[in-house]
């Protein structure tokens, strides 16, 4: 029955959905890091969605496609460099290097992953009422 | 008249089968809308019905003997298609959201539709069964 796949494909959307809503969190919480050397400072993390065949290629369950985080990636934008002779953690030209999260576009991407989180969840409410009123086929 | 049962429903268990799988894949397209590289799929719906009912475009077994029988409910598989993108986006996916949601709701419906038909005519089984 193919109705009870979308509770699968819904349902993994939701997980990589959270969890990019959670490298998000993570990147707004560590936006104001400071560290005394380029190279140790936080960067920016996203994850990386994938498409997930999950069923058998030549089947009823073909269009069956999930999605998965394939793998976290750092982003690879230059660190901030910021003139700070007081701070403890400067180096000793008295530069701190600050994390290269871009707040704005972490907002952005915040609304685009709960809009697509509220996306999947009318599918899975859908399906659900479309399976309740077969289950009373006949009543 | 005599009445098959396994006719008795006409052609909406074979329409339920089709709506879901139709289902399925938007259902695919909503989950992987931000997926990069991901190519938005669709079946066509009235191609497959046919191909279900035995005619054009439908594969029949071919009858060498006449004790052969008829295969009622071959279920045939509809082919997959790719949905054509409205706007071409720089990371390779092509689903369009809103056309996704708009039909995902149209299959919802036209899934009701078929059970509401489908409940009639059990109805009708029903009352021929009692006769009252």
């Amino acid at each position: 029955m193919a109705l009870y796949s979308i509770f699968d494909i819904a349902g993994s959307a939701l997980t990589a959905q959270s969890v990019r809503l959670n490298t998000v969190a993570s990147n707004l919480a560590n936006a104001n890091d400071v560290s005394s050397d380029a190279k140790s400072v936080y960067r920016a993390r996203q994850p990386v969605f994938k498409a997930q065949l999950q069923g058998a290629l030549w089947s009823e369950n073909a269009s069956r496609v999930g999605v998965r985080v394939d793998r976290i990636q750092e982003s690879n934008a230059p660190a901030g460099q910021r003139y700070e002779p007081g701070n403890p953690l400067a180096d000793k030209d008295g530069y701190v290097y600050t994390s290269n999260v871009n707040v704005i576009e972490q907002m952005a991407d915040m609304i685009s992953a709960s809009r697509s989180y509220q996306n999947n969840v009318n599918v899975l409410t859908t399906a659900q009422k479309l399976l309740r009123n077969t289950l009373q086929l006949g009543k | 008249m005599a009445l098959s049962i396994n006719r008795a429903f006409g052609i909406f268990p074979e329409v339920l089968r089709l709506e879901g799988m139709r289902a399925q894949t938007l259902a695919s397209n909503i989950a992987n809308a931000d997926t990069p590289g991901y190519k938005a799929r669709d079946i066509d719906f009235r191609q497959a019905l046919d191909a279900a009912d035995g005619k054009a475009g439908g594969m029949r077994l071919q009858r060498t003997d006449p004790a052969h029988m008829e295969p009622a409910g071959i279920a045939s598989q509809p082919s997959l298609l790719y949905q054509v993108p409205s706007q071409p986006s720089l990371d390779g996916n092509t689903v369009d959201l809103q056309h996704n949601q708009a039909e995902f709701a149209q299959t919802a419906l036209q899934y009701e539709a078929a059970l509401t038909f489908l409940n009639g005519r059990i109805r009708t089984l029903r009352l021929a069964i009692k006769g009252q």
